[in-house]
């Protein structure tokens, strides 16, 4: 093993492209929590989470604050010790296994490098656990110091470095021990939007070449979306759907999935025998609901599902334009109620302004019945 | 005591300096430094003047004339080189044991058992409420015999009086760093409970160490009342009693001994203080 280690170390280079795998590197283990559970009091933090993770797969742990995404990375580290339930690794339970020995490298939310050493000592600390050599570990610290794009900085403290930098140490240092499983609690939440990008795509080409089976925790849903290879969306230490992201986007399996995940309208509908009759078409509906026949529900709409057309008279007024780009996005308010999101074609919005009376029409072959507001329903 | 007041202190300059072009900002600010100036000045006096009388005392000989004669005295006068002697054993093993028992407790408490935090600021303050003569009864019934007979019980009640500032020096160094995280970060990286302790939250607990043991010192060469119904003579003991014999070598003693416990406090204010100033690096660079 150890061995192992050293081969795929020296392949640390910084003038290896980043973003193609790098044959010579050691997989990543492959993980698999079964049927997790972890109650505070009645908080079910963890519910009954089953997720199984494919060697070298970036699996992303997406849903809304207090879902239970930092318990399930800190069972997965041994921080934590669930109620019941089991983690694998590689076929292995290690539910035995204390946190310093599952080899593990975590980077936190908060910034988490040791204060009293330098960012090459932060980045050498698991390697000094490990018993490597002084020598050794300041060259292979400086390898990885290379690989974030701070070796000029190996010498700077923690206080001396910027939030990006910290969490690119951080990032560095959990690499360092060639960790088995990579796991990121929410590492870019407290950076600026414009390095949280840039750093979440160096993550991603780091994940890549270095084939790490990784779970990034995030409730950011567009950074999810934008580098995993699965995303996995929790509810009330529940998952509710994991899938890579076309799919999440394009095909929910629940109403809370199709609402999370991208933007979606809530439009008002009325139930018939055979769908709704949602915008005056009759669509059908995908998945089950409950309602007595005729009554009005909501159901969920993209705004590229959407038609608009300009009316003499209409039951929508444009309230608000938003230019994207190649997509103009179109604030519409419905029966003087709902507002509901329409995008369009730049140019096919041009004629459109606010203030203009608008027809809605339906294009999606079925839609979603949402959740009444503040309820769940039982899947 | 210092950090609040050196905290308090910036504050108001930053104040200041962001409302530096309002008129009648740079007003209250005016009135804000003089009821300073005034406060800090009868501060002053308050503790400053019985510290000059006692040097005046100590300077002067019985006619009147300035000497150091009382202090160049003190090595000689009777039983203070072995009162000293005891002091400084006494204060050794106190703080020895203060930080074997104090330390990992502290730390113990803050990583496994943080909602127990509120019941040990509790149970930490009790000394200060116990009279003495309690405190001592209780460790004689409860202390080992063969400690019993010698200067060292002291050291045990030194401990628990000493406790409530030993633990609150760490319980604020603790609660200054992200420990839950560090702790977290350093067991990810395979570092053992040990290796955690050593390499990473020691190391980051100086000042509040420093403070601990300060504190300790300053009241082991303080106390009075313990040593003297123990009836051991500490430094504070052999200084109420020679204080009758030679008054101006008594109070030369007491004025050393409070300054250099007043310079160590000093150079610990100043490590702290350096420790802010990094702290405000960080709030300003990120
Ligand atoms: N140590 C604890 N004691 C009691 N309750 C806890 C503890 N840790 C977590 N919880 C509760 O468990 C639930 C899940 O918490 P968790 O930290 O996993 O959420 P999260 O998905 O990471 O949220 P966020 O996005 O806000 O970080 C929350 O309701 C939280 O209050
Ligand atoms: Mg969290």
């Amino acid at each position: 093993m150890t061995e192992m280690l050293r081969v795929s170390m020296s392949t640390h280079r910084a003038d290896v492209t980043p973003g193609t795998p790098d044959r010579s590197v050691r997989q990543g283990a492959s993980v698999e929590l079964l049927d997790l559970h972890r109650h505070f009091g009645a908080t079910r933090a963890l519910d009954g989470m089953s997720l199984v993770i494919e060697p070298g797969e970036l699996v992303s742990l997406l849903g809304p604050s207090g879902c239970g995404k930092t318990t399930a990375l800190r069972v997965l580290a041994g921080f934590d010790v669930p109620d019941s339930g089991k983690v694998l690794v590689d076929g292995r339970d290690i539910g035995r296994v204390p946190s310093q020995d599952r080899d593990m490298g975590m980077v936190f939310q908060s910034y988490s490098l040791f204060p009293n050493m330098d960012a090459r000592d932060n980045v050498a600390f698991g390697l000094r656990m490990r018993g490597v050599k002084k020598g050794e570990r300041r060259r292979r610290a400086a390898e990885l110091l290379e690989m974030v794009g701070l070796i000029k900085e190996a010498r700077k403290y923690p206080h001396q470095l910027s939030g990006g930098q910290q969490q690119r140490v951080a990032l560095a240092r959990a690499l360092a021990i060639e960790p088995r499983v990579l796991l990121l609690d929410e590492p870019l939440s407290a950076l600026d939007a414009k390095v949280r990008v840039q750093l979440r795509e160096q993550i991603r080409a780091l994940q890549t070449r270095l084939q790490t089976t990784t779970v990034f925790v995030t409730h950011d849903q567009e950074e999810a979306l934008s580098i995993s290879d699965r995303v996995c969306v929790m509810r009330s230490g529940r998952i509710e759907q994991v899938d890579v992201p076309s799919l999440l986007y394009a095909r929910p399996a629940t109403p809370f999935v199709a609402e999370f995940v991208g933007t979606m309208n809530r439009i008002p509908a009325r139930a018939t025998s055979s769908g709704v009759v949602v915008l005056g078409r009759q669509v059908p509906v995908r998945g089950s609901f409950r309602v007595a026949l005729g009554s009005t529900v909501d159901v969920l709409v993209r705004p590229e599902e959407l038609t608009i057309s300009a009316v003499g008279v209409g039951t929508g007024v444009v309230m608000g334009k938003t230019f994207f780009g190649a997509v103009t996005r179109l604030a519409v308010l419905l029966d003087g109620a709902v507002t509901v999101q329409v995008d369009k074609s730049t140019a096919d919005a041009a004629s459109i302004d606010p203030g203009a009376a608008v027809e809605l029409g339906v294009l999606a072959t079925e839609v979603m019945v949402a959740e009444p507001e503040g309820e769940r329903w039982t899947r | 005591m210092v950090v609040p007041v050196v905290a308090a202190d910036t504050a108001l300059r930053r104040d200041g300096d962001t409302s530096a072009g309002g008129r009648s900002a740079s007003l209250s600010w005016r009135r804000i430094r003089a009821w300073r100036g005034i406060v800090l000045g009868l501060t002053g006096i308050f503790f400053l003047l019985p510290l000059y009388a006692a040097l005046r005392f100590a300077l002067e000989n019985n006619l009147g004339h300035l000497t150091l004669a009382a202090f160049s005295a003190i090595p000689h006068t009777t039983g203070f080189i072995p009162a000293f002697l005891l002091s400084v054993r006494l204060a050794a093993v106190t703080m020895a044991i203060t930080m074997a028992l104090i330390v990992p407790t502290t730390i113990y408490v803050h990583v496994k058992y943080p909602k127990l935090l509120v019941a040990f600021d509790a149970i930490t303050f009790l000394p200060v409420g116990i009279p003495p003569i309690v405190l001592i009864i209780g460790v004689l019934q409860s202390a080992p015999f063969v400690l019993k007979s010698t200067p060292y019980l002291l050291a045990l009640e030194y401990v628990i009086l000493a406790m409530p500032f030993a633990y609150r020096s760490l319980d604020a160094g603790l609660r200054a760093i992200e420990l839950k995280t560090l702790v977290d970060a350093s067991r990810s990286l395979g570092g053992s409970w040990l290796a955690t302790l050593w390499r990473v939250i020691v190391p980051n607990l100086r000042s509040a160490f420093l403070s601990a043991m300060i504190l300790t010192l300053a009241l082991v060469f303080g106390e009075f009342t313990m040593a003297s119904l123990d009836l051991y003579t500490t430094l504070p003991v052999w200084v109420v009693n020679t204080d009758s014999i030679t008054a101006h070598v008594s109070v030369a003693v007491s004025f050393l001994s409070l300054a250099l416990t007043w310079v160590l406090l000093l150079a610990l204010s100043s490590v702290d203080r350096r420790r802010f100033a990094r702290r405000a690096l960080i709030v300003e660079g990120t």
